[in-house]
């Protein structure tokens, strides 16, 4: 029950006759107040026997919101489902009018959403079918970049120039500052835990090898990678997912000019021709991050480190570098361009684009990555 | 009689296995002002998609002249929709782009004009709706009702033998959407442009409409087609009576 003091909604009933029943609704009906829940009164209705006929009567309402109504409305549909009428004409004009207005459109049949206990075989089937989608999804994608690619060799690309030099711009050198720093703290972090190690048996000299290598074959391409699929591979789908939302997309096509070759080959080419050059100066930044670490530290000259690092690493190890930023750059734009072509019509859908663009291409990055070492493996080089 | 300039036969509109709109049947003469019109969700918008090349029809054709547009090969649907304009609910300009350059697209695209003439039917295209002096405008420095003109005008760029409208005068003003009104009615009188217009604005269908087509969302079928005066007039379809006097019949006829 309530405690005394506060205000309260009070609800009482009072039998008229054998079938009909007076429901009193009086004391303060707004959100702060407390009132008993609504199923409670209904358990206390369904105590009435033979009933045919509730008055619902409010005359000394202290006041109200929609909570009153909102109340009377659940009454008068377990009233409805029953078949007792409800003579609402005993409260106040306004809520009545409401209530009204609330009944004028009747729920349309099939429109509110069940929710069903799935069996587990139907999730899983849900599952796979939403896999075999995006799978479809994933290779119509890849075909029609491939036919725009085509047309782009034909010389029949429609694309701007400039949009191609934007994206350059934004994919290259925008990108040089944190590709400096993180693969600068990369080389050191390299340099240090192999010199622990080494440093044990006099060896620091090997540092060099260790840094030289790991960068050049490895980091280098795997660092900007990661670096320009949270950069840029993140931003092509939110573009192209708001063109997307704002119809922009549909205007191209209408225009007869194809979204495939003017949004997303710029943005292909670009990270296409920029991603190999970012790794070779992340290749570079590393090697030096591995030198401050080793010269400052460890008694090993720079030339020393310097020769050592010429004797270890060579041409091949440099090409596989490059080869791997290559996959890596036709991955990320692929991931990107695509989540984002393929965005739903709405705020949430852009940044989930965003978002999937970007796990994705981690993903693929990483599995690339470790086919690409394991056939490096494999045939030696 | 000539060739309708569209023609639609029994067209079946359908998301997946949900069927919006079945066997509907139209056609669109030369130098018409068509309406599309329905209440809420009865798939004008997805009617317009069909006519415009974004969606295929789940059945049924649509002929552009004599032309199948959707058993037409790739190259042939794109030339026949270069042939047409398209204004977008939202306006649809390329945010990217000044408003220069988003009507200046298609024609760098398909004409060999160079930039000076670009530049000069740049100007007059914006001078037509209103807006002269705002080439160097970003779309997202504009009003949408500005945003909206502008996207005409890029409609427009390519002199089209048909301009479609969504729903042109939501987010108007009365003032500005009656303008707007009378400028498609200019076009049509003027270049002898086709018109077609998606649109649930009573004062707008009569204004303008003179020929139309009723799509009703619980048939999900068309009820009628013909000039929305003549079908107020002579219709004896309680459900576009109702809609084309915004309910007040019922009142009437009531009395």
């Amino acid at each position: 029950m309530n405690t005394a003091g506060t205000a309260s909604g009070q609800v009482s009933f009072i039998p008229v006759d054998e079938s009909t029943v007076a429901m009193k609704l009086s004391g303060s009906w707004s959100n702060a107040a407390s009132i008993r829940p609504v199923e409670q009164v209904l358990t206390e209705l369904s105590a009435f026997k033979n009933l045919k006929l509730v008055l619902l009567q409010a005359h000394d309402l202290a006041g109200w919101d929609s909570r009153l109504p909102a109340y009377v409305l659940k009454i008068i549909d377990y009233c409805q489902t029953r078949h007792i009428e409800v003579d609402a004409s005993g409260l106040p004009e306004g809520i009545q009018a409401l209530l009204k207005l609330a009944r004028a459109v009747p729920e349309r049949a099939g429109a509110r959403r069940t929710t069903q206990q799935k069996s587990t075989l139907a999730e899983i089937g849900k599952t796979v079918m939403n896999g075999l989608k995006d799978a479809k999804g994933l290779l119509a994608f890849i075909g029609e970049t491939l036919l725009a690619f085509a047309t782009l060799i034909r010389g029949k690309a429609r694309f701007r120039s400039v949009d191609l030099f934007l994206c350059i711009q934004d994919a290259g050198p925008s990108a040089l500052p944190i590709v400096t720093l993180i693969s600068l703290l990369v080389g050191l972090i390299l340099a240090f835990v192999g010199a622990v190690q080494l440093a044990m048996f006099g060896a620091q000299i090997y540092i060099a090898d260790l840094v030289g290598l790991g960068t050049v074959r490895e980091m280098g391409a795997l660092m900007t990678a990661v670096i320009m699929s949270g950069r840029t591979g993140a931003a092509y789908a939110a573009q192209l997912g708001t063109m997307n939302v704002n119809s922009e997309i549909d205007a191209l096509k209408t225009m007869g000019i194809s979204p495939m070759e003017f949004l997303v080959l710029p943005r292909m080419l670009a990270l296409i021709l920029m991603m190999p050059l970012l790794c070779l100066y992340a290749d570079l930044m590393g090697m030096l991050g591995g030198a401050l670490v080793t010269v400052s530290a460890f008694d090993v000259s720079l030339i020393q480190y310097y020769n050592e690092t010429q004797k270890a690493v060579d041409l091949t190890d440099f090409s596989i570098g490059l080869f791997k930023s290559l996959v890596f750059a036709v991955l990320i734009a692929t991931a990107g361009c695509m989540r984002g072509m393929q965005c739903g019509r709405s705020a949430s859908a852009v940044g989930d684009a965003a978002t999937a663009a970007v796990v994705n291409s981690i993903v693929y990055i990483v599995v690339a990555d470790s086919v690409i070492t394991l056939i490096c493996d494999r045939l030696g080089i | 009689m000539t060739t309708p300039h569209i023609t639609v036969t029994n067209l079946t509109m359908a998301y997946g296995d949900f069927v919006l709109q079945r066997d509907l049947n139209f056609t669109i003469e030369h130098g018409d002002i068509f309406i599309i019109m329905g209440g809420s969700g009865c798939g004008k918008s997805t009617l317009l998609k069909h006519l415009i090349g974004l969606q295929r029809p789940a059945k049924g054709d649509v002929f552009y002249e004599r032309q199948d547009f959707w058993r037409a090969s790739d190259e042939e649907r794109v030339r026949i929709m270069r042939r047409i304009g398209v204004l977008y609910q939202s306006g649809a300009l390329f945010s990217s782009l000044t408003l220069a350059e988003n009507i200046a697209l298609p024609l760098g695209e398909f004409t060999d004009m160079n930039a000076h003439e670009i530049a000069d039917i740049v100007s007059y295209k914006l001078a037509l709706v209103g807006l002269a002096g705002f080439e160097d405008y970003y779309p997202s420095e504009l009003s949408g009702g500005m945003q909206k003109r502008a996207g005409l005008a890029r409609a427009m760029a390519l002199d089209p033998e048909i301009l479609f409208f969504d729903e042109p005068s939501a987010g108007l003003d009365p003032v500005s959407a009656r303008l707007l009104d009378d400028l498609i009615v200019s076009l049509r009188d003027t270049l002898g442009t086709t018109i077609v217009v998606v649109t649930h604005e009573l004062a707008s269908i009569f204004a303008i409409g003179s020929n139309s087509v009723f799509l009703d969302p619980d048939t999900k079928t068309m009820l009628a087609t013909g000039s929305p005066k003549k079908l107020l007039a002579e219709s004896s379809d309680a459900k576009i009576i109702q809609f084309l006097t915004r309910g007040e019949s019922d009142a009437n006829k009531s009395v």
